[in-house]
């Protein structure tokens, strides 16, 4: 202890204090500050970074499920739309149908109808005419029966003969 | 925790090492040592005034040489040709409160040689130290100490332009690494190598003794110390023969400012552990105040005298091994303490670390206690 106290230097002492003194705030300013500085700020941008990496993994992940899920919606609403196309055309051509039968049996049936009318109408107009043309034939046997009668009875066989042509 | 438990019980296995080592010189130069001790009482010589030619042996010149190196010494002293009794070194600056300032060259003590005059004073130099003489330069002795006067001594010795050296080194290092921040937050250069060591202090030193709140206004002082106690321990082990943190005095400053600190950032938790413990009885309150009063002042005490003693130690074992050398002259004990400096000289390289990272520990640790808020006791 005594030697201690020997060796003990007040210059020494004075001199350590202050230049020590003087080296802290030197390094304080130009060294300690802008290095801890510089490696807080690239740890909070380390920080920072890895977290918004980790934000925009996650954001990436959400969207990729939605994309999913917007696909499949999509899909569905898409059958869903065919589905009901389909079934619309169906009806449509259906209904078509049964409208263009309705139609058609309609023609048919007034074709028919058209058709029994001119049918009875040519009948009875041949009705008309045979009647006629009986009337004429008779008028004119009656004519020739009043010439003689082996005219008479030519005309006869004729007549027979055109009728039978008939 | 467990690993630094493993070191310290090492470090203190090998101070008892070095406790025996030292031991040893003793014994063997103990019988010339009393015949020597006799005749210094007398003598006013100084020790390395003595030429080792007139009868100085192998192993005094070697104990000089030891002492002489823990020393501060006035003038930057590298060795010394005891053939030619040349010395190798430049000179440094005497700065004497005395009879006002008195400014001079430590070149006209010569080495402790000769009396340095300055302004009609006389000076003269005893194992170190400036005493005021006569002329003549005579040194009244009783019972083995001078009882000159004393000046006091701001002198720029080794010790000191040593620190300046080191300051100077700290701030363009650690400039040079703050700089290359500016450019990009990736350290480039001497940060890179920096930085994990900035990071230690501030994670590993700072932040588990002090706390997440407070620490930032301690990491200056604390990332000072513990570059410049690892630097001047490193450079202890160069053979330039510079030792500061063997100075009582520089570890006395370094302790006395964590004191300072300590005190200074003290906030009413730490005062009322001190004086008024809470969660113990009064008669135990009234006990413990004085104890913990004292501890206040024990515990930079420790610090100083920790840094002090280890590096003092460590000097003192590296450099007997080194003598032994000398001293055995056979290739088996030469080889062998060769070895052993060798494996000391790794050992100092840790405590270098060691004792940078412990002051620094134990500073944070301080810091810590003063600024705690909620302890639970």
């Amino acid at each position: 202890m005594e030697k201690l106290i020997e060796q003990f230097s007040v210059g020494l002492f004075f001199w350590q204090t202050i230049l020590f003194l003087v080296l802290v705030f030197i390094l304080k300013k130009y060294a300690w500050k802008p290095i801890l500085d510089s490696v807080s700020e690239r740890e909070d941008t380390i920080r920072e970074s890895l977290e918004s990496a980790e934000k925009a993994k996650k954001e990436l992940t959400e969207l990729q499920s939605k994309n999913e899920s917007l696909i499949i919606e999509a899909k569905i609403e898409r059958d869903a739309l065919l589905k009901e196309a389909r079934e619309i055309k169906d009806k449509i051509v259906n209904d078509a149908k049964g409208e263009a039968k309705e139609e058609a049996d309609k023609i048919v049936k007034a074709a028919y109808a058209a058709i029994e009318a001119q049918k009875s109408g040519a009948i009875a107009e041949m009705k008309s005419e045979m009647a006629s043309l009986s009337i004429s034939i008779a008028e004119k046997i009656i004519r020739k029966e009043l010439s003689s009668d082996e005219q008479q009875k030519s005309l006869a066989n004729e007549l027979v003969a055109d009728l039978k042509l008939n | 925790m467990v690993i630094r438990q493993v070191i310290m019980q090492f470090t203190r296995a090998l101070f008892f090492l070095a406790v025996l080592v030292l031991i040893q010189p003793v014994f063997l130069t103990a019988s010339e040592h009393s015949e020597h001790a006799s005749d210094s009482t007398e003598s006013t010589q100084i020790v390395y005034q003595e030429p080792a030619q007139d009868g100085m042996s192998m192993k005094q010149e070697i104990k000089a040489h030891i002492q002489h190196h823990l020393q501060d010494g006035h003038d930057f002293h590298l060795y010394t040709d005891t053939e030619t009794n040349t010395h190798v070194g430049f000179p440094l600056l005497v700065i004497l409160l005395d009879d006002g300032v008195q400014v001079f060259s430590s070149s006209r003590f010569h080495h402790g040689e000769s009396v340095a005059e300055s302004n009609g004073n006389f000076y003269a130099l005893h194992h170190g130290k400036v005493y005021k003489t006569d002329a003549a330069g005579t040194f009244e002795m009783r019972d083995g100490h001078v009882h000159n006067e004393k000046p006091l001594d701001f002198s720029i010795t080794k010790n000191v332009f040593s620190i300046m050296a080191f300051a100077l080194m700290l701030i363009l290092l650690f400039t040079g690494a703050a700089r290359s921040y500016k450019k990009s937050l990736v350290p480039s250069g001497s940060a890179k190598f920096l930085e994990p060591l900035i990071i230690f202090v501030r994670d590993e030193i700072a932040i588990p003794n002090i706390g997440e709140k407070h620490y930032k206004r301690f990491m200056s002082y604390l990332l000072t110390v513990f570059f410049f106690i690892w630097l001047v321990n490193l450079f202890g082990l160069t053979p330039l023969g510079i030792n500061v943190t063997n100075s009582i005095s520089v570890t006395f400053a370094l302790a006395v400012m964590t004191f300072v600190i300590t005190q200074f950032s003290g906030k009413k938790e730490y005062w009322k552990h001190i004086f008024w413990m809470p969660g113990v009885p009064v008669p135990m309150k009234i006990l413990l105040a004085p104890i913990e009063l004292l501890g206040v002042f024990i515990k930079p005490f420790a610090l100083l005298i920790r840094l002090y003693a280890n590096i003092t130690a460590g000097h003192i074992v590296l450099m007997s091994l080194i003598g032994l050398m000398f001293i055995f002259h056979s290739w088996i004990g030469s080889t062998l303490s060769f070895g052993l400096s060798v494996f000391i000289s790794f050992i100092e390289l840790l405590v270098a670390a060691l004792q940078a990272y412990i002051f620094t520990m134990l500073t944070a640790l301080y810091f810590g206690s003063a600024v705690a808020e909620h302890e639970d006791h």
